[in-house]
């Protein structure tokens, strides 16, 4: 359990951000100068806020009122940087064995080996950090912050100094840890894919203000929050389950609420919990189910809500059985077609809009989350 | 051949004085040097630049000058001189000791500015990751601090110790030139200079002066070359 509430100026810019957390991966999402780093170095201790207080797991680390101030180095809040900070002159082992000096003693044994296991850094226990590539790197450095045993682990955007290669290459070892390793994260992005697929809650940063809290599909629903999640990228999560692979056509059909969804074939056994997230700009609308389409996904539903018309683009919501959809239409396809809430329609996806931009990975279980924006 | 490498004894005592009252500067001023640096390059306190003036003072002053300046602070009737020879027995004046004071003095500045310029160049975020994984204030400057600037030490320490062999003005203003006590190779090879005949051994003594500058700066060139290689894993 996780509580925050912090309030903070640097020059012209305020931070004044609370959020609480029950556990799992927390995304704390915005731009960059939203705030998110600063949140995060208040969590750690790195930071003395001047006003506010942090709560873990009952332990008051930060409490401004009552002059208290936890150092880092007593939090056991682990940090793994942007840039990784490995130490240069210690080898890759050296650099994980670092922290359990420090921390307490008596842990698990085979504790080690373990977590280098999780990470897959065997190979490189003798190596430099000058020696390893980005992604090594950041995975020795998230090892390294485990190590050191501790009851939270902040990541701030890790994966932002990496290509795209090495970024599918350790988003799977997060997932891992964030199902594995039992130690609550908050996950500093402003990689709205990222957060999709990781993060079980999401807090929304902007301007040094939450704007949204909640778990991740539910704000990743909405559409009055757009502007802020990113317009191009923005799209609904939908928890799915592999239910069947068709071998001849190369496709894996997955089951959600809303229906059935047709997709590239995926290299996962039936039964597996996905994610998926369906991009609003890749939802097409029709007012019938549509005959001689190439599409293969057609998922009936209710139009919930639409958004304000900004300029052509007209964004909107979809019920569909209970799960939210959106979509991106023009302004003059609303207009054509009689589009209002209530209305009934069917969501159009292609099956190539899905790539492993759109894939989330195993499904995490939402603890739930909220928060209350402080005012004054 | 064998006449002009034949050293006197007299000669073999300044060489053996000047490497004592060298290395014995160097060492003294190691930990004072390394507190001063981080204090200069990290520190944010009232006289800060007072105490990098005073530091750097002897690097511009004329060495007469410092050395009257210790002579009268240090000297048999000076305020700091009288109190250590009181209190500890301990007389610099017309001593080696004094002339290993003089020498670090001297070299201080060259040292500080070596070290504080490392201190400034390490990263400090490494220093809050160290902190974060739950080491206090002394373990992160020995595990990481430490190591990381270590190639200025060691060039800070060359530094001084070169500085410290060729002193002249500040020791022999200081100390003055008594052979076997305070006559290190400069010293000595002034005094042979001013007698007939002394041109010689002058000579000797300045390739002796030349070769451990040489070795001394080939030793740094090694140490620091091998300790940056260590801190960049390379």
């Amino acid at each position: 359990m996780l509580e925050v509430a912090v309030a903070h100026r640097f020059g012209s810019f305020t931070l004044d951000a609370a959020f609480r957390s029950a556990g799992g991966l927390t995304a704390l999402f915005g731009r960059s100068g939203a705030g998110k780093t600063t949140l995060i170095n208040a969590i750690a201790g790195l930071l003395r806020p001047e006003r506010g207080h942090i709560i873990v797991d009952g332990e008051i680390l930060t409490d401004t009122e009552h002059g208290i101030f936890v150092p880092a180095r007593r939090r056991r809040v682990g940090y793994v940087f942007q840039e990784g900070r490995l130490f240069p002159h210690l080898s890759v082992r050296q650099n994980l064995l670092y922290g359990r000096w420090f921390a307490p003693k008596g842990g698990r044994a085979g504790e080690v080996e373990q977590i280098v296991d999780l990470l897959g850094i065997g190979a490189l226990l003798d190596r430099r950090p000058a020696h390893l590539s980005g992604g090594e790197k950041q995975r020795v450095a998230i090892g390294r912050a485990l190590l050191a045993r501790p009851r939270l682990l902040v990541m701030d955007e890790p994966l932002a100094s990496l290509d795209e290669v090495r970024k599918t290459e350790i988003l799977p070892y997060i997932e891992r840890l964030r199902d594995e390793a039992g130690v609550p994260i908050v996950y500093v992005s402003h990689q709205i894919a990222e957060v999709a697929r990781l993060a079980t809650d999401l807090v929304v940063l902007s301007e040094g203000r939450v704007a949204a809290i909640g778990p991740t599909a539910a704000i990743m629903g909405r559409i009055d929050l757009f502007p802020l999640t990113g317009r191009a990228e923005a799209g609904a999560i939908l928890a799915t389950r592999v239910a069947s692979h068709d071998p001849s056509f190369g496709l894996t059909t997955l089951r959600a609420a809303a229906g059935e969804l047709r997709v590239p074939h995926l290299e996962l056994p039936v039964g597996t919990a996905l994610r998926v997230r369906i991009r609003a700009r890749d939802v097409m609308i029709a007012l019938a189910p549509p005959e001689g389409l190439s599409a293969l996904n057609i998922l009936p539903g209710t139009v919930a809500e639409i958004g304000r018309a900004d300029g052509p683009i007209v964004e909107m919501r979809l019920d569909c059985a209970g799960e939210a959809l959106v979509a991106r239409l023009t302004r003059r396809s609303v207009e054509t077609l009689g589009l209002a809430p209530g209305r009934t329609v069917y969501a159009v996806i292609k099956s190539i809009a899905f790539d492993h931009h759109t894939f989330a990975g195993s499904a995490p279980q939402s603890p739930g989350a909220d928060a209350e924006t402080r005012h004054g | 051949m064998s006449a002009f490498l034949s050293f006197s004894p007299d000669e073999v005592t300044a060489i053996r004085l000047s490497l004592k009252v060298a290395l014995w500067a160097t060492l003294w001023s190691l930990p004072i040097g390394i507190a001063v640096s981080l204090l200069l390059a990290r520190g944010r306190f009232w006289g800060k630049s007072l105490m990098n003036a005073v530091v750097y003072l002897p690097l511009v002053m004329p060495p007469v000058v410092t050395g009257y300046i210790l002579l009268l602070l240090f000297g048999r009737k000076g305020p700091l001189g009288r109190l250590l020879a009181d209190t500890l027995g301990i007389v610099l004046a017309f001593r080696w000791t004094g002339a290993a004071l003089a020498c670090a003095v001297m070299g201080f500045p060259l040292m500080v500015r070596s070290m504080r310029l490392s201190i400034e160049a390490v990263d400090r975020r490494l220093e809050d990751a160290a902190a974060t994984l739950g080491a206090n204030r002394f373990w992160v400057f020995a595990t990481i601090t430490l190591p990381l600037i270590l190639p200025g030490i060691v060039a800070g320490m060359i530094l001084s110790f070169a500085r410290a062999l060729g002193e002249f003005g500040a020791t022999i203003t200081f100390v003055s030139n008594i052979p076997g006590e305070t006559q290190t190779l400069p010293v000595a090879i002034y005094t042979l200079l001013q007698v007939p005949g002394g041109d010689l051994a002058a000579f000797r003594l300045t390739l002796v002066s030349i070769l451990i500058s040489l070795a001394a700066l080939l030793a740094s060139e090694v140490l620091i070359e091998r300790a940056s290689r260590r801190i960049h894993g390379l």
